[in-house]
């Protein structure tokens, strides 16, 4: 039975008792400095695997700074118990966001004097992590209670902290040495009124260095809650610019969709220069502002939704079993004990990757978001055709070489409608690279296919 | 079109009802790139159509095309399914609510709400994308919606400001509590999905009380309890499922306030999603 109706159920025999229910919500802090320590809280990743009311986040921590520095508020839907709170591998993170990433294609035009057609060769490109995000601005001032619970999870020192109020808890902060800052009041006092704990993640040195120090690892939590969504309210007052957040879920049925912004795919199967090759991190950037722009900038971008069984092209492997668990895939069996697919023959895991570019402006709310019954597979896939180069001596190739311009033509339009680039700029790009959108290219002379040089 | 035909089609003002629900769907579909696989409007039209006739035959009704149709135009606004057979599922839940679950001649429940909510609880591959609208395509539903109230002429024009009002104030009440900046229950107002609830679906004068000011009260109801709802649970479509928990409370508020029903027929204000003889309506 759905949950809704289950609690419909329950609703229609305890009216009451609903009504004292607790509001939960789950995630996503701020960071909270120590002195004015430089923060760089760049793009963020969250993971998020949900079924049913069971939720598992994972908060990718991008805190680049000295570890005795950091410090994360981060809102939790109850007071979390040790076994809640875990502390997971960055590589894992990192596959997801690999195996989901936006993916170059190369197609190699066969030698139109050929007779037979020969097989496309196709090659992928992992695409390198494209985001960028804004350096963020920060005014120090302070927050902050009672302290339900102290756990040394990992290399963190976890406080769950209680709050009445929003000036209670930032008196609280304040007087542990932590700034925080403006405009954080306002949104805690929010949170407490819905209802909310709240938990810090402090580096416990003596832990982090038996770690061997070095980059510090994603914090998960594990908890259960009615509510579908993610805070990112308190992640706006960490940053004057807008962010980036990258946010891969991890469900049963199918892709994840915001209901209160519009989701909107990316662009896909567009074939662009073959330059792009070279400078497809810059591109893709260009790509997703100008794709977001042309929404108002308030929507979130749709980049990947897959059955985690498999990936056609593959930017990386899906993830194990073994990763998918350490993930919070509690359905999933672990390796090896089989049974790990769904009737209609695909896996039970079905993979979104949302990105969200948000400022308080365009993107005043939290983010909620519904599980759609959507197992359509989408991905943004970008397409590179390499004219052949050899020889022609035949009619048909020399068709070819003169219907090349036309074809940049077309890629060079196409890159500058993707991108909002400059298209005499690409058209000199282009040129410049070998394929020029305004000339044929001269017959390649034989001798210079004997020698690599 | 010959001018008796236009006299014709203005008489019944679910015709303009058909022409605004249907151009939404085709400008959600061009311009604010909704998802609209081509079996989607015809699933739910054939599901509806089929429905309708055969009850029609049952009940010994003439067959009427233009209630199913509104009916099968709004899910195919509201409703989003992985599979065409859904889709008809829907439509004839929908239509047979109709038939089945009535009191004191007329249906308790408006057909489409119903047939959504039940189908989007049950399935987990049935849902309603209320973000598709965005926050700034509201200014067409608007305007549809509005051009809709001209067709509709007077009446119950008030029913969706009436139901807006009553959300707009519980989202600003809520916000003042919380502190939030304005710009969030702005842009809660500004959702497109909450205008297609309040022009296409409260407005369904069928499902409505009689009584004008158990109208009201129960209108705000809908809106206390789909806020809350939407809320405390974050169901999607809040409004969705508080109009098909209250709709039950209709018979009952008819019942303990009576008012003259004749009203409808009187001035040939739609009868929507009615059956072609409403007798309940004239009695």
């Amino acid at each position: 039975m759905n949950p809704i109706l289950k609690r419909l159920a329950i609703a229609t025999s305890a009216i009451a008792l609903l009504a004292a229910a607790p509001e939960a919500l789950a995630f996503c802090g701020f960071f909270v400095a120590k002195g004015d320590a430089k923060l760089f809280n760049e793009a963020s990743k969250v993971v998020m695997v949900r079924d049913g009311n069971r939720t598992v986040l994972t908060m990718v921590n991008d805190f680049q700074g000295d570890a005795r520095d950091f410090a994360m508020v981060v809102p939790s839907p109850t007071v979390l118990q040790r076994e809640q709170i875990h502390v997971t591998e960055n590589a894992i993170v990192d596959h997801l966001d690999a195996y989901s990433a936006p993916r170059l294609v190369e197609y190699f035009d066969p030698d139109p004097c050929q007779s037979i057609v020969m097989m496309e060769r196709m090659k992928t490109l992992g695409a390198a992590s494209p985001i960028d995000s804004l350096a963020d601005g920060r005014r120090d001032k302070a927050l902050g209670v009672t302290v339900e619970a102290q756990y040394l999870v990992g290399e963190y020192d976890i406080l769950i902290l209680s709050a009445t109020e929003s000036d209670g808890l930032t008196t609280w902060l304040t007087e542990n040495g932590y700034t925080i800052p403006d405009g954080a009041a306002d949104v805690l006092g929010s949170y407490i009124k819905q209802g909310m704990k709240f938990f810090v993640a402090k580096v416990n040195l003596e832990a982090h260095a038996k770690q061997g120090g070095g980059v510090l690892r994603p914090l998960q939590i594990a908890f259960e809650s009615p509510k579908f969504m993610l805070p990112i309210r308190l992640g706006m007052v960490n940053s004057k610019g807008s962010q980036d957040l990258l946010l891969y879920t991890l469900t049963r049925n199918g892709r994840v969709e915001t209901a209160n912004y519009r989701t909107v795919r990316m662009p896909t199967d567009a074939e662009v220069p073959v330059m792009t090759k070279d400078r497809f991190s810059d591109t893709y950037k260009a790509l997703y502002g100008h794709s977001v722009g042309k929404q108002g900038g308030a929507a979130v971008m749709m980049e990947y939704a897959w059955d985690m069984g498999w990936c056609d092209p593959c930017a990386a492997d899906p993830l194990s079993a073994d990763e998918l668990r350490e993930l919070g895939v509690f359905w999933v069996n672990p390796a090896n004990s089989g049974g790990n697919f769904a009737p209609q023959g695909g896996s039970n895991v079905f993979v979104t990757r949302l990105h969200a570019r948000y400022d308080a402006q365009s993107f005043p709310e939290d983010l909620r978001l519904v599980e759609t019954g959507d197992r359509e597979n989408f991905q943004g896939r970008y397409i590179l055709r390499h004219a052949f180069t050899g020889e022609m001596a035949c009619e048909a190739g020399e068709q070819y070489r003169q219907s090349l311009p036309q074809r940049y033509e077309q890629e060079a339009q196409t890159l500058a409608s993707l991108t909002g680039w400059n298209v005499n700029q690409i058209r000199s790009d282009m040129k410049e690279y070998g394929t020029d959108p305004g000339e044929a290219p001269q017959p390649r002379p034989w001798w210079k296919s004997i020698w690599k040089q | 079109m010959s001018r008796p035909l236009i006299a014709q089609l203005q008489r019944d003002p679910r015709h303009g009802q058909i022409a605004a629900v249907g151009m939404l769907a085709l400008a959600g579909t061009i311009w604010f790139g909704f998802e609209m696989p081509w079996w989607r409007p015809v699933a739910a039209l054939a599901g509806a159509l089929a429905t309708q006739w055969i009850a029609s035959r049952m009940v010994r009704l003439p067959f009427d095309w233009r209630s199913p149709t509104i009916t099968a135009l709004s899910l195919t606004l509201l409703l989003r399914t992985q599979t065409w057979e859904l889709a008809v599922l829907a439509a004839a839940i929908a239509i047979s609510s109709k038939f089945l679950l009535r009191v004191g001649g007329r249906h308790i429940w408006n057909p489409a709400a119903l047939a959504i909510v039940l189908v989007t609880g049950l399935r987990p591959d049935a849902w309603v994308s209320t973000g598709q609208w965005g926050v700034g395509g509201w200014i067409a539903v608007f305007a549809v919606g509005a051009g809709l109230l001209v067709t509709r002429r007077a009446g119950r024009a008030g029913v969706p400001f009436m139901f807006l009002a009553a959300w707009a104030m519980l989202s600003l009440a809520r916000a003042a509590w919380l502190g939030d900046p304005w710009a969030v229950p702005l842009h809660q107002l500004g959702s497109g999905a909450l205008l297609v609830f309040a022009f296409f679906m409260i407005s369904d004068p069928m499902t409505q009380p009689w009584h004008r000011g158990a109208r009201a009260a129960w209108i705000v109801a809908v809106a206390a309890l789909g806020f809350w709802m939407q809320h405390s649970w974050l169901v999607t479509a809040g409004p969705l499922w508080g109009l098909a928990l209250l709709a039950p409370m209709v018979p009952l508020l008819d019942r303990f306030f009576p008012a003259p029903r004749k009203i409808w027929v009187a001035s040939r204000l739609p009868e929507l999603n009615s059956l072609p003889d409403q007798k309940g309506a004239t009695a």
